[in-house]
């Protein structure tokens, strides 16, 4: 952490003190997400999501390849997490900090091992040709919980992402360009949304949704991801102070309640995105005519 | 410390990096300021925002937050550790800045300021050098008094850019006069980017942090309309 990060006694005093009082600093309850605003589009497969003043950029792209040797009926799913000075100020690039690495496996342990996205249905000929779908986050503006920002993007542009049509007719494989085919989505078995919690002190105060300044000063933290069929997904807890079994239990409570909260919002968005698709090939064939 | 109201101050144009402008360099008396410099007979710009004039002074204003030690500057420094016989203090600046132990009133071989890590104080910088570390003191240098400069106590540390630091301080944007109508808070402004701000309450001291920081891109009607909107 670089030292201008730091934060003075003062501050930190003074977050705690307001805690125990109930009150955050942006004056936010305690169990209140930030504002999210979740922007997708132009293309298939971008989504940018605000949550507060953190910044999060997923980008999902495709290619034809081999599949691997060990798993020759599926497609390839790449989650790719590198941090940047963008918006990490002091961070050495080329080198992935530990931060770096437990936002990636949080990532890969949500969406990847837990079959979010449908991988067999990615298979075009087995052994042979597959597709390859990258998923590229990119982080523009760290204010705390760079990871529940981070899986808010990647399974909306997952969501929202096309690719193009394939038709297999014994040995021809045609890969319909997507001017000729409308593109596909990709079959998506469950969306699973994580729930950052911090805490302070002793156990008894926590909050939802650090930002920033709370997850410096935060003395153990624990992240909880839900998918839509009421499943917990990953239940991280990576070292910091020793939590009381009933604090589990409520916090997963709660968390199940806010990711029905951030489900609704991508919906919305999937929604818009759709509206606007609309409009414009409407408003293309008009043109044509 | 009275500041005067600024006279009449007029945006000319946006400038970047490089641009040159074109001031008739032959008149007398006119004073370039911060983000101009010149060269033989053109004057060009150094920083990237609006080129402002105000009478005969012309100088660069963005919303730079990175801060630039000069001397007299008054700033809000964090003690992050401690030398032989001084305190390193980061101001923002490239360099930590110097506090000797001595830099404090009355202050002697014996009597030791009391401060610690991560105390928040609010200083004169005494030594600003782009080859030096700078320099800070805790005391007017004219009367040897504290005046103000020391250890501050309790409250929060609000961020900004350095312009915002410059309007609080000449009062050209209302909201510390709107906002003190409505509750009673104090506040030390930093030139390096650094308001340090407090209140009897902690919610109080919430309520003045976020106004204070939704207040910089806002003009004084919207202040108006945002002090008059608040629940205290």
């Amino acid at each position: 952490m670089v030292k201008e990060l730091e934060l003075s006694t003062n501050e930190k005093e003074l977050i705690i003190s307001g805690l125990k009082e109930g009150i955050r600093l942006d004056g936010r309850g305690i169990d209140d997400f930030r504002s999210l605003k979740i922007t997708l589009g132009p293309e298939y497969g971008r989504s940018e999501v605000k949550l507060g003043d953190t910044k999060v950029l997923a980008k999902v792209s495709c290619e034809v390849a081999r599949p691997y040797p060990d798993r020759p009926n599926e497609g390839i799913l790449t989650l790719n997490t590198e941090l940047s000075p963008m918006a990490f100020a002091g961070l050495e690039p080329g080198r992935p900090s530990e931060e770096e690495v437990l936002v990636s496996r949080i990532l890969e342990k949500a969406i990847k091992i837990n079959r979010a996205v449908d991988v067999e249905g990615l298979c075009i000929v087995a052994n042979e040709l597959a597709w390859s779908i990258h998923v590229d986050v990119h982080f523009l503006d760290n204010d705390g919980n760079i990871i529940d920002a981070a899986c808010i993007a990647a399974i909306s542009a997952l969501s929202h992402f096309r690719r193009p049509d394939v038709t297999v007719i014994g040995e021809d494989v045609t890969i319909h360009p997507v001017d000729q085919r409308n593109p596909v989505p990709l079959s998506i078995h469950h969306t699973p949304i994580c729930v950052t919690f911090a805490f302070f002190e002793n156990g008894d105060l926590w909050v939802v949704d650090p930002s920033l300044k709370e997850e410096q000063i935060r003395r153990g933290d624990m992240i909880i991801a839900i998918n839509n069929h009421k499943e917990i997904c990953v239940l991280s807890k990576a070292g910091g102070l020793p939590l009381e079994m009933h604090t589990i239990i409520q916090c997963s409570k709660l968390a199940a309640s806010k990711v029905d909260w951030v489900r609704e919002k991508i919906q919305d968005a999937i929604a818009n995105a759709a509206e606007v698709e609309k409009r414009k090939t409407l408003r293309e064939i008009i043109i044509d005519d | 410390m009275k500041h005067s109201k600024p006279t009449e101050r007029t945006k000319v144009k946006v400038v970047l990096p490089g641009d040159t402008v074109s001031l008739d360099v032959t008149t007398p008396g006119i004073i370039l300021g911060p983000g101009l410099i010149q060269a033989g007979d053109s004057i060009s710009c150094t920083k990237a925002g609006f080129l402002v004039r105000s009478g005969p002074t012309y100088w660069v204003e963005n919303d730079q937050k990175r801060y630039i030690p000069e001397t007299s500057e008054h700033v809000v420094g964090r003690i992050s550790g401690k030398g032989g016989e001084f305190y390193r203090v980061d101001i923002g600046s490239a360099h930590q800045a110097i506090l000797p132990f001595l830099a404090f009133e009355n202050a002697t071989k014996k009597n030791r300021p009391n401060l610690n890590i991560g105390d928040l104080i609010y200083a004169r910088v005494a030594l600003a050098n782009k080859d030096m570390d700078p320099e800070l003191q805790c005391y007017n240098p004219t009367n040897n008094k504290a005046e103000g400069f020391g250890k501050l106590e309790g409250g929060m540390v609000l961020k900004c850019s350095l312009r915002y630091c410059q309007r609080l301080l000449t009062q050209e944007t209302d909201i510390c006069k709107l906002l003190g109508q409505v509750l009673q808070f104090e506040v030390s402004i930093g030139m390096n980017g650094r308001v340090w701000l407090s209140s009897d309450t902690i919610k109080h001291i919430s309520l003045v942090y976020n106004v204070l920081k939704q207040a910089e891109a806002l003009n004084n009607s919207e202040c108006k309309a945002l002090v008059n909107n608040l629940v205290v």
